[in-house]
């Protein structure tokens, strides 16, 4: 059974049981009473957590819909009284809501099935269920009922559908990892945000941007720049329309990482944008001395726009930001501001603490209530507007027990570990895969062995782990290493530890969208396969056994666990010696070799393999050289 | 096959003696042929450079493909791309509009460009499929984009990343160096420098090839039986019609027959011949090294300065063989003609010498 099924099989199992326990629990606790998150003790079974991701109003008010990642399905909750009303059972992982322009129909993207689930808000029932590119992570549809636009976070682009069948007309590209699409308040433009950088030169900057498309003529028309971002999350626009902002991360990559407790590895920031700002977009930070916004995700504007909030994934907390005062601050000082550990006290109102990994949030119709989805926490935090302080925290119905797995990814997304609770895993796993980035890591020395951040599913058997294959298993990569060069703090226990070992162990493989359905190749794939394990060269000449890609490269995996000098040693290395990679969805993962210097699969062996030590390829011709790129995309 | 071939040849030359003389139509009243007023563009207000290879209507904007540099004119002014914004180099020889989409590629002397929103994302033969660094055209259909390079033609499926690559050895291509492209939701044609032209059907995935019946001698001793030689730079496809440049002369292929154009027996102002742009299955434009030039099915029309003066110059040539010259004010920038695009009537035109807005001007 895939793991997508079986998935599909736990959620609907315990869908019954948890609405009828939501609807004990959630009566009581909607009014305001603190609950509490019920823990036993961890338990070894894996067990499925609803895990909030967004929340959305219905169109009249009365209803609250909550987006559930892990156990699929919509939960539409009684707005008055937190009351179940109905679970529905959307695709596997979901991850973006948005309600039609007149209220009568809400879409589901759905990450691993690559599919967009409609739901009647009338019935509440799903009406259908259309195909969309890879891995859709938000949707929105138009204000003339014309098209529907989804963000692929995969396939990097915007695709555009019908909306009234769901044909697919066209794909709009948008920067890597498109994840997030934001209407502007009059609806002709849409501004899309991505969670991984786009390519640049190695050794520089990360940068970003605002697709911006035009929504009547579905074309991209602008792409804002962020420099310095590598992963931007939610969008908001005051009403207005005059002020836009982007909740991101810009990390420091450039400079050795051992400075976390110097000013930090990453900045947490904002990119203001509108006219409110001016003719360019300003960065401005939302970090404090002590007092950190790790992974800005969801953000939100009062429709007065006099508050700005602010969920932190890692921090745990809102922030809450006095609108004007903000603009006053960027209007009467001199930037740049993002690396400012001073700036935020000017416009930072105050830090409210609400549950783990806080995600989506959403505002009361009558503007009193900001609700907050907390991911890893099973739980809504509701805080009260006029306040702005936590007035109660709502408890869905979930598994009483915290599993190990639980506990492990809270471990992996909370920054409460590091120094000052500055990062977590996700700062540099982003929703547990890569990011996309270099690092100058401390155990080898400053400035030296610069390292590509390498993705972690599939992880289970592809030990030893570093690129110099340095540490022999995952509680040595994730233990003594982590807490001492990275969060620079005590050591977790050792249960946390091993709960955070076996949840990264658990991440199973993307679906791999390059292949086939039966997994039956194509000729082109199948033309670079035989290249892949071929034993002798063009000129009839045999290829070493260790020099074929096949050697170090074997097994399901696509690595032997050994090391290997392929000939990409620089100068900043201390050895060529280099852990075998493993090839699992190696297509996704750009830039590739150990220090990130090959911008694509191609560069490996066109720029970076001059002496055939990665393999015999230089008797290759270019259409052989893309039929092995073409079979490596299906690994 | 080359017995058939003579034979035709002998068939069809007493067919056309015969024929001949009740055909020529009488002189009569000068055919009505589109007169433009042009307007010239050079670095003097904002080109990037006077030698432009290609031109690119996008609704309102102009793309213009220079020497040094991407020039866009919008809104009555020039903005340049270069390598410093990311194109792939500075020489841009092609350019082709994806109307889904609204992005713009550029085909170089150093790889494809993709303009979308304003940022320029570059494949090199290096970092992605790419066959060949020097892109002579580019064509998108669908969710393909269609490359000829100096080292063969190529596929970049848009939907999956994949590039597929067509030379010698999975094609009938003979020469690798594919001079242009034009792709159709039916067929994709390219027109290979040497090897006359190549056929893609789209639905059967089968390859054919066009070649000249003359072979590589320089005598046209087959005309109107196939193309007209195997030096091809240039090919359109419009309304299933195949219209075929060279620099020796110029073609129509209708699918059934073929009918070659030479300077000796057509209004064409040279044989050697850049640029073809069909407007539909009977009209087509002409790029050549003497001057733009204008079919209309029947008549021909040239627009250029004099070759000896160096003034304006329109000329139209009616079926008969009659040539009249018409008084303009104005003409392209420059004889050689590089590139060709429409703008409702009126026409752009890419020359050695900077780009001409051919503004089309209404006749009583």
């Amino acid at each position: 059974m895939s793991g997508q099924a079986h998935g599909r099989l736990r959620a609907g199992a315990v869908g019954g049981m948890l609405l009828i326990a939501a609807a004990f629990f959630a009566v009581a606790l909607w009014t305001g009473d603190e609950a509490q998150a019920v823990i036993t003790g961890r338990v070894g079974d894996p067990l499925v957590y609803p895990s909030p991701i967004e929340l959305l109003y219905s169109p009249s008010g009365t209803q609250l819909y909550v987006l559930c990642n892990e156990s699929d399905e919509l939960r539409v909750l009684d707005a008055a009284t937190g009351a179940a009303i109905k679970s529905i059972q959307v695709g596997h992982i979901p991850r973006g809501i948005s309600l039609s322009p007149d209220g009568s129909r809400l879409f589901v993207t759905n990450t691993w099935d690559d599919t967009l689930s409609v739901i009647d808000t009338a019935s509440l029932q799903v009406v259908a269920e259309w195909p969309v590119g890879a891995e859709p992570s938000s949707v929105v549809e138009d204000r003339a009922g014309k098209h529907l636009f989804v963000a692929n976070r995969i396939s990097n682009d915007v695709a555009v559908l019908n909306a009234r069948t769901g044909a697919e007309e066209k794909r709009l590209v948008a920067g890597r990892g498109a994840s997030y699409i934001t209407p502007s308040p009059d609806g002709s433009r849409l501004y899309v945000t991505h969670v991984y950088p786009n390519p640049t030169p190695h050794r520089t900057a990360p940068e970003s941007e605002i697709t911006v498309i035009d929504t009547a003529r579905a074309v991209v028309v602008d792409r804002i720049p962020l420099h310095s971002i590598a992963h931007s999350f939610h969008l908001a626009f005051s009403r207005d329309g005059r002020l836009g902002v982007v909740a991101e991360m810009h990390p420091k990559n450039l400079v050795p990482l051992a400075h976390l407790e110097h000013g930090g590895a990453f900045v947490d920031t904002l990119t203001l944008f509108g006219t409110d700002v001016g003719d360019k977009p300003v960065e401005v930070p939302l970090d404090e001395l002590e007092r950190y916004a790790a992974r800005p995700f969801g953000v939100l504007i009062t429709p007065d726009k006099k508050f700005l909030y602010v969920t932190s994934e890692g921090s745990e907390i809102v922030t809450v930001v006095d609108v004007p005062r903000l603009l006053r601050y960027i209007h009467t000082h001199q930037g740049p501001f993002a690396e400012d550990l001073s700036a935020s006290g000017n416009y930072v109102v105050t830090r409210i603490a609400v549950g783990h990994d806080p995600r989506g949030m959403a505002l009361s119709p009558d503007g009193s209530k900001l609700l907050v989805a907390n991911r890893l926490e099973d739980t809504i935090s509701v805080i009260d507007t006029h306040t702005n302080h936590l007035a109660s925290t709502v408890r869905l119905a979930a598994p009483k027990q915290m599993s190990v797995l639980r506990h492990g990814e809270q471990t992996f997304y909370t920054a409460r570990y590091s120094f000052q609770g500055q990062i977590a895993c996700a700062n540099c796993h982003i929703d547990s895969t890569f990011d996309g980035l270099q690092w100058d890591l401390e155990p080898d020395g400053f400035g030296r062995d610069i390292v590509d951040n390498r993705p972690i599913e599939d992880l289970k058997g592809t030990e030893p782990y570093k690129w110099n294959g340095g540490n022999p298993n995952l509680p040595t990569e994730c233990g003594p290493r982590t807490e001492k060069y990275f969060w620079r703090s005590e050591q977790y226990d050792d249960l946390t530890l091993s709960d955070l070992v076996t949840y990264i162990q658990s991440l199973p493989p993307r679906p791999n969208r390059y292949k086939l359905p039966g997994y039956e190749l194509t000729p082109a794939q199948e033309r670079g396969k035989a290249l892949f394990v071929r034993a002798v060269d063009k000129f009839g000449a045999p290829i070493p056994l260790t020099n074929r890609c096949v050697y170090c490269h074997s097994g399901p995996k696509g690595t032997n666990q050994k090391s290997f000098d392929v000939g990409t040693k620089k100068a900043t290395d201390d050895s060529g010696l280099l852990d075998t990679p493993q090839l699992t969805n190696i297509a996704l993962s750009a830039p590739y070799l150990h220090d990130g210097s090959a911008s694509s699969l191609e560069e490996i062996w066109t720029v970076f393999n001059p002496e055939d030590k990665h393999g015999r390829t230089n008797d290759l011709t270019k259409d052989e050289l893309n039929d092995l790129i073409e079979y490596l995309r299906t690994r | 096959m080359k017995k058939i071939f003579v034979t035709a040849f002998f068939l069809s030359a007493s067919l056309l003696a015969s024929a001949a003389p009740a055909d020529v139509p009488k002189a009569g009243a000068v055919p009505n042929m589109p007169r433009f007023r042009f307007e010239n563009f050079s670095t003097a207000n904002g080109l990037p450079d006077n030698h432009v290879y290609a031109v690119l209507v996008d609704g309102d904007r102009i793309w213009a493909g220079t020497n040094n540099g991407l020039g866009l004119y919008e809104n009555g002014k020039w903005k340049v791309f270069t390598t410093k914004d990311g194109l792939a180099h500075r020489a841009v020889l092609s350019l082709a509009l994806d109307k889904n989409t609204g992005d713009v590629w550029a085909g170089t002397m150093g790889g494809l460009s993709r303009i979308s929103g304003g940022q320029i994302k570059t494949y090199t033969q290096l970092n992605s499929g790419l066959s060949n660094d020097v892109v002579y055209g580019v064509s998108i259909e669908g969710e393909d984009v269609w490359v000829a390079t100096a080292a063969g033609a190529c596929r970049l499926n848009l939907r999956t990343g994949a590039w597929d690559l067509y030379n010698e050895r999975n094609t009938p291509m003979v020469e690798i160096w594919v001079y242009g492209v034009s792709a159709t939701p039916t067929k994709v044609y390219f027109a290979v420098w040497g090897s006359g032209i190549l056929e893609y059907d789209q639905k059967t995935k089968a390859w054919d090839k066009y070649e000249d019946p003359d072979g590589e001698t320089e005598l046209v001793l087959f005309k109107d039986q196939g193309l007209i030689h195997e030096i091809t730079t240039s090919v359109s496809y419009v309304d299933h019609v195949l219209w075929a440049a060279t620099y020796f002369g110029n073609s129509r292929y209708d699918g059934r027959y073929w009918h070659n154009f030479l300077m000796k027996d057509s209004g064409l102002p040279s044989n050697f011949t850049n640029a073809v742009k069909g407007v539909d299955a009977n009209r087509a434009w002409f790029g050549t090294d003497n001057g733009l030039a204008y079919y209309d099915g029947t008549n021909w029309a040239v627009y250029r300065p004099s070759l000896t003066t160096h003034k304006p110059e329109m000329t139209v040539r009616d079926a008969a063989g009659h040539v009249t010259e018409i008084p303009v004010t104005s003409a392209p920038a420059h004889n050689y003609i590089l590139g060709i695009d429409f703008q409702g009537k009126d026409i752009w035109v890419a020359t050695a010498e900077g780009l001409s807005h051919g503004i089309f001007q209404p006749q009583e």
